[in-house]
């Protein structure tokens, strides 16, 4: 008895603990974990200004946490944001679960196609979400989309599109092709040439451009290249515009001013489709650049802005359910509720069968944006976004 | 002696057909770095100033002296003499100004700075910064209650309305809204605040004693995509009675019935229509349409469109003079 009433004493004393700790919880922040992981690489590129910042990506993703963070004070939310770098042959797993065992629920990965797989399958049932804002391949949407992936940067066909339809509104019809001989290359030739076909355009010869090897920049500068470019681009079909396949960097940048007939060069060169712009000003651009050149000293590109929609994605979702909980955002970021905005003239949403970024596509040379996709004219049933990319009808992901 | 009932018509539609009142209306224009000066009777420019580089906000002092006017990229309010025209000061601002507003007795003026996520605080007649309030990211809209106790600040991506005491410049309540909140509207009776959500396109009616969202008002036109509609300025008559939302790149301005919050009509108007501004006899409300580089007049008593007329490059702000 006396046993008994000592037992209930500590139950009680415990249920008092733990009472007090939750109120004390109560008044606590909320922490929400971001691990950002990317490569450990140098990218190489033909122009020394088209090599990427060294902190490509990351530094939207600070900017969005910063942003978070000033909403979070008035919510009692506060967002961490943890930087891993994946050397290119490495395994990316102990990485990513090392984050997931210190709490970090939400990853957002730049990463190749296979290690963003990699990752979303080994956390699959670890309560994490997965953001993919670096790699555009279509097949982490299509045949290989994953239920805890959602993707911010663009696929490939609809960057595709978001030129095509440009070209097609300025009756540039009929495209020289020229591709590059790399595994990436090959995949966004197969875009454009999905895009040529959707828009009724017409691809009237293509050319590979074998990479040989060899450095992308030399002391001998432009003198070869003045004479090659023009003689590789000798004898094509009558063609309105030159697209160049070439995400490997060996030969697009070379094109314009150098093709055998005075023609316009679009694709990987020229006019580049692409979800953001460091010139980029309209529907408020000028404040999200403004606010990115004083945090990092450089202007914002595309991997930054869609790492930047990454973290305000989970931002967004976390100031809608004032949740800490993984799934209720999870839930939130995929109900119709959800939507963003992105400093690109409409609200951006997911796609719910594939949960892809509805976004428009910007077109721009290197100094300025020319166009933004969709183009007017191309209509959709449920949104013209949808003009842009594998649409539903077409898609091969089936997620439960 | 009587009239004749022929007569007695023919007065009562001269009557009706009295014009507004002739007053001065200033559009800033955002491309052209000009002030367009509008006679609101014969709806005609009669006067082009040039300002600072990117005129947006733009408001007119109390006794109607002085415009004054954010030059965005000088990181300037400009003071400019409503009579002569000419530039006769400058206010401090902060960097990138956009939207500003003066209190009821004219005596402060709010600035949000954008760039900052700060509201500049200046004092009018020492023409100093008197306070900084640190708000959400990208302040923008800016309201204020009629008794000048309160003002609201709307951040575009957090999102929220911030009620600020304006004694202690406090920041006392912050309502969460739909996204991309751009203007604050105090009824005249300070019951309510309208709060324009751009992208999340909503107008959130806030009561103003519990600070709590008690209508969320939403827009549909056929024919036009959901994501065309972003509602902007909003204008509502001093009685409470009538509301005005200006739609962006939809194109119209709703007018929306203050009372029961539905919507009663849409006004087509230009493209891309921003602000709005009412005359002080209330029987036009004005808006910009920014892409079509015009303004449109629109009869209260009708709400018909009465006329569109061309000012400067991407008018953007629109301010009414009170006398």
């Amino acid at each position: 008895m006396q046993h008994m009433s000592s037992g209930r004493l500590f139950l009680l004393a415990i249920t008092m603990w733990l009472l007090g700790a939750l109120n004390a919880r109560a008044n606590e922040a909320i922490d929400f974990r971001i691990g950002y992981l990317r490569l450990d690489e140098k990218r190489l590129a033909l122009s020394v200004l088209d090599v990427p910042p060294r902190d490509d990506g990351i530094a939207g993703a600070k900017v969005a946490v910063n942003d978070n963070n000033t909403t979070g004070k008035f919510l009692n939310q506060n967002f961490i944001l943890e930087e891993v770098k994946i050397a290119p042959e490495a395994d990316p797993l102990p990485a990513a679960n090392k984050l997931v065992d210190a709490g970090y629920s939400y990853l957002i990965v730049d990463l190749p196609a296979a290690m963003v797989l990699k990752i979303a399958d080994a956390v699959r049932e670890r309560h994490v979400l997965v953001f993919n804002a670096g790699a555009t391949d279509d097949v982490l949407r299509e045949e290989e989309c994953r239920v805890n992936v959602f993707h911010t940067a663009p696929t490939r066909t609809m960057l595709a599109d978001g030129l095509g339809q440009y070209l097609v509104w300025k009756q540039w019809r009929n495209w020289f092709l020229i591709r590059g001989s790399h595994e990436a290359d090959k995949l966004w030739a197969e875009a454009l040439r999905r895009a040529a076909k959707r828009f009724g355009a017409k691809i009237v010869e293509e050319r590979v451009f074998e990479d040989t090897g060899g450095a992308r920049r030399t002391d001998t500068g432009q003198v070869q290249i003045q004479r090659q470019m023009p003689v590789f681009t000798q004898g094509a079909a009558d063609h309105d515009v030159v697209v160049a396949a070439d995400e490997s960097e060996v030969f697009a940048t070379y094109l314009p001013y150098r093709t055998w007939v005075p023609r316009p060069v679009a694709g990987s060169a020229g006019l580049v489709p692409s979800s953001w712009h460091p010139a980029h000003e309209q529907w408020g651009a000028t404040q999200i650049q403004n606010r990115f050149v004083k945090a990092t000293g450089r202007r914002m590109q595309s991997k930054d802005m869609q790492a930047w929609t990454a973290v305000r994605i989970i931002g967004e979702a976390a100031q809608r359910t004032g949740s800490g909980d993984v799934q209720k955002i999870a839930d939130y970021i995929k109900s119709p509720q959800f939507s963003l905005a992105a400093f690109k003239g409409q609200k951006v949403t997911f796609r719910t069968w594939n949960w892809q970024l509805r976004q428009p596509v910007l077109l721009s040379d290197a100094r300025s944006v020319v166009s933004v996709s969709p183009q007017e004219g191309f209509l959709h049933q449920f949104s013209e976004l949808d003009t842009l990319g594998i649409d539903q009808p077409e898609t091969k992901c089936n997620l439960p | 002696m009587q009239f004749s009932p022929l007569f007695s018509g023919a007065l009562a539609l001269a009557v009706a057909a009295t014009p507004a009142g002739a007053y001065k209306v200033y559009v800033s224009n955002e491309k052209d770095n000009t002030i367009s000066v509008v006679d609101s009777e014969k709806m005609e420019v009669v006067k082009t100033i040039k300002v600072g580089q990117r005129p947006r906000g733009i408001t007119v002092t109390k006794d109607g002296k002085y415009i004054l006017l954010c030059a965005s990229d000088d990181d300037t309010v400009e003071v400019i003499d409503a009579q002569t025209f000419e530039q006769v000061g400058t206010l401090p601002s902060g960097p990138d100004p956009e939207l500003f507003i003066l209190n009821p007795d004219g005596s402060k003026l709010y600035i949000a700075n954008e760039d900052d996520n700060l509201i500049t605080v200046v004092d009018m007649a020492s023409k100093a910064v008197v306070a900084e309030v640190p708000v959400g990211v990208e302040p923008e809209g800016m309201g204020i209650s009629p008794d000048g106790k309160t003002m609201v600040n709307t951040s575009e991506t957090t999102n929220m309305a911030h009620f600020i005491d304006t004694a202690s410049h406090e920041i006392t309540h912050n309502v969460l809204v739909d996204s991309r909140p751009r203007f604050a509207e105090y009824k005249a009776d300070g019951s309510e605040v309208w709060i324009s959500a751009e992208i999340g396109g909503t107008v959130s009616v806030v009561d103003d004693k519990t600070r709590t969202i008690k209508k969320k008002i939403t827009f549909e036109i056929p024919g036009l995509r959901a994501e065309a509609i972003q509602p902007v300025g909003v204008r509502i008559t001093k009685d409470g009675k009538k509301a005005y939302v200006a739609l962006g790149p939809a194109n119209r301005v709703a007018v929306v019935n203050g009372e029961t919050y539905e919507v009663e009509k849409y006004i087509l108007v230009g493209q891309r229509v921003w602000q709005l501004a009412i005359t002080p006899d209330e029987k036009m409300v004005i808006s910009t349409n920014g892409v079509s580089n015009d303004i449109t007049f629109i009869d209260i008593a009708t709400d018909e469109a009465v006329k569109s007329l061309t000012v400067g490059g991407l008018p953007w702000g629109i301010v009414v003079a009170p006398n």
